[in-house]
């Protein structure tokens, strides 16, 4: 199953145009300043492919989802513009998808509630994506199949699972909706070769079966592996949006010099230093 | 099997803790300058000479080292003989029964009355934190806490029962009633005063707890990824920030038996309600040692039990609590 899609042209699901994101902050009494997250941040990701945004820690990856799913904290002001399924995703209609058609695989464990058994959690994501209740017993005992998690783990509290076994917890909560867009922040994180290569093959699973996953990793190398298209994130900003054929060879496909380096600097290449190559976003980084 | 080991520590522990609290209450007596032939005697003791005096103390055994007698209360106390109480002309243990029995009813409304209270109040503050509803509640909290429990009392009193004539007076009962005669509705009629003012003793402590738990769980990761999943915020605050937040109000609610106790002595006192706490009262101004002893023996098996519950429940709500003890 975990064989590539010969890539189509689909239509995107999901179309982030300009994404600009700032925060603000009260200064003094009248002044207020801001805090730039996200600087005109595009990307489209289409059903049935597995979209990687790679960038380094602090580059805007989890602003990114967030932003998507609605779930900024209430001094974000958002700029630009994000159409899903081809109308607008406005914040009301943020709302009425999260669960249902927007899903999230959170990037820690810390994400399940402690003192609640799994198997409630599970329900509860079923319920909040509005699966009517008859049928909520069979959801949950498809998903843990899914994912080849036994039925004894809906007993289990979160602080007894494994991190494998936990992160399959969190795929099947965020797939128990059937959602068409998952978006999976840092999925492999703290894992074994063994276990991120399976949690990897689970999303490409899923594009697999016709939805679009938005995979959020700062290591380049998990990104290629499992991804059709690699977008690479700097500073707040998109610096590159590339097949992920294209990072081969010498990088010679790669447009910009960011994404060369990142490429190069790979143990399995040339193994270089990043140089710091690119003017622009070194004032960025400065600001 | 666990459990059962549990439970046989947390019982040894309550056993020595009430033994030691008996030594030191007994020596607090002895030290005390109550002479209790003096309080057994009251306005008779003009009548009396030395050497009769002298024939009672030796008949009660005070010529005994201090030691022996306190052996021969503690035993009298493991066998529940607890003595005679010379105001109330009655087994001690009879007073304190008939007395907790008057007393146990309003402890109990007050208790379940603040606790309830303050935890809902506390959830809601704490879920919508910054909203007016929250300001409200948090007035309303810090109002209370800084208030003493007899002004309350008797302000209670001068607006319900003297201005307004909704609630009576005084006492359990109408004066001059038989007891076996008074209904539950009278009897109740009598008790809602007291009980709410005592119940608003508690509100705040909890209300505040459980909104800080609160505040924590609504920002936690998990109810972070709650609102990923489309849960509406109420959703969060029952099915996480509730289960969370049940963790401090229990505790609070357990610790806080003392605390009621105490506000219960006041609160009797100014309702002229015939409970324990007025019984202690009584007991410590006209020197009846046999009944303070043991009502002070009373509080702390109360209290003391009151924490072994809530360390109890603490576990069955946290199941890592329960973990760690394995």
């Amino acid at each position: 199953m975990t064989q590539r899609l010969p890539r189509q042209e689909h239509t995107a699901l999901l179309e982030v145009s300009d994404l600009s994101l700032r925060f603000t902050r009260r200064s003094g009494w009248f002044r207020q300043s801001y805090i730039n997250g996200l600087c005109n941040v595009s990307l489209s990701v289409a059903r049935g492919e597995v979209h990687a945004v790679v960038g380094a820690s602090g580059a805007g990856k989890s602003l990114l989802a967030w932003a998507v799913m609605g779930l900024l904290p209430a001094n974000a002001r958002c700029t630009g513009t994000l159409r899903f399924d081809g109308q607008p995703l406005d914040a009301s209609r943020q709302a009425r998808l999260r669960g249902r058609s927007l899903a999230l695989v959170p990037q820690s464990v810390a994400a399940l509630d402690p003192l609640a058994r799994c198997g409630d959690q599970l329900r509860w994501a079923a319920q909040r994506a509005g699966i009517p209740t008859t049928s909520i017993q069979q959801r949950v005992a498809r998903v843990l199949g899914q994912y080849g998690l036994e039925p004894g783990v809906t007993r289990a509290y979160p602080h007894t699972l494994s991190g494998g076994m936990a992160r399959r917890v969190l795929l099947a909560m965020a797939s128990i909706g059937d959602a068409d867009l998952i978006i999976a922040d840092e999925p492999t994180v703290g894992l074994d070769h063994a276990n991120r290569e399976r949690v990897l093959g689970y999303l490409r699973d899923l594009a697999a079966a016709g939805k679009a996953v938005l995979l959020i990793t700062h290591d380049l190398r998990h990104a290629l592996k499992s991804a059709d298209h690699v977008t690479v994130m700097r500073s707040g900003t998109t610096v590159e949006c590339a097949k992920a054929h294209q990072f081969s060879g010498e990088g010679s496909q790669l447009t910009t010099a960011y994404a060369r380096a990142l490429w190069q600097a790979l143990p399995s290449n040339a193994f270089l230093q990043p140089r710091p190559v690119n003017p622009v976003n070194e004032a960025i980084d400065l600001a | 099997m666990r459990v059962m080991a549990w439970w046989v520590q947390h019982l040894l522990r309550l056993a020595v803790v009430i033994v030691a609290v008996a030594i030191v209450a007994f020596g607090l007596i002895a030290a005390s300058p109550i002479d209790p032939v003096d309080a057994y005697l009251g306005d008779r003791i003009a009548q009396v000479g030395p050497e009769q005096r002298a024939l009672i103390a030796q008949r009660w055994g005070f010529d005994e080292p201090l030691a022996l007698q306190l052996g021969t209360w503690l035993g009298n106390l493991a066998q529940g003989e607890l003595g005679w109480s010379h105001i109330h002309d009655a087994p001690v243990s009879e007073v304190i029964a008939s007395r907790f029995h008057a007393s146990s009813m309003l402890l109990l409304l007050a208790w379940l009355g603040s606790t309830l209270l303050g935890f809902l109040l506390g959830v809601v503050g704490g879920a919508c934190e910054g909203s007016w509803l929250d300001r409200a509640i948090r007035l309303y909290c810090y109002t209370l806490a800084s208030t003493p429990t007899f002004w309350v009392a008797i302000l209670a009193l001068l607006v319900f029962s003297v201005r307004l004539g909704w609630t009576p007076v005084c006492c359990a009962s109408p004066p001059g009633v038989v007891q076996s005669e008074v209904d539950w509705l009278t009897r109740l009629h009598h008790l809602a005063l007291p009980a709410l003012t005592l119940s608003l003793l508690g509100v705040a402590q909890i209300a505040l707890h459980t909104r800080e738990r609160m505040r924590q769980v609504m920002r936690s990761e998990f109810a972070l990824y709650a609102r990923a999943q489309g849960a509406t915020r109420r959703d969060i605050a029952w099915r996480h920030g509730a289960r969370h937040a049940c963790l401090p109000a229990l505790t609070l609610a357990f610790a806080s038996l003392g605390e009621l106790f105490g506000g219960s002595i006041l609160v009797e006192q100014v309702f002229a309600y015939p409970g324990l706490g007025q019984a202690t009262v009584e007991a410590g101004l006209r020197s009846d040692v046999p009944l303070l002893l043991a009502i002070a023996m009373f509080t702390t098996l109360f209290v003391s039990v009151g924490n072994l519950i809530a360390d109890g429940l603490y576990r069955w709500v946290d199941p890592r609590l329960r973990e760690a003890a394995r």
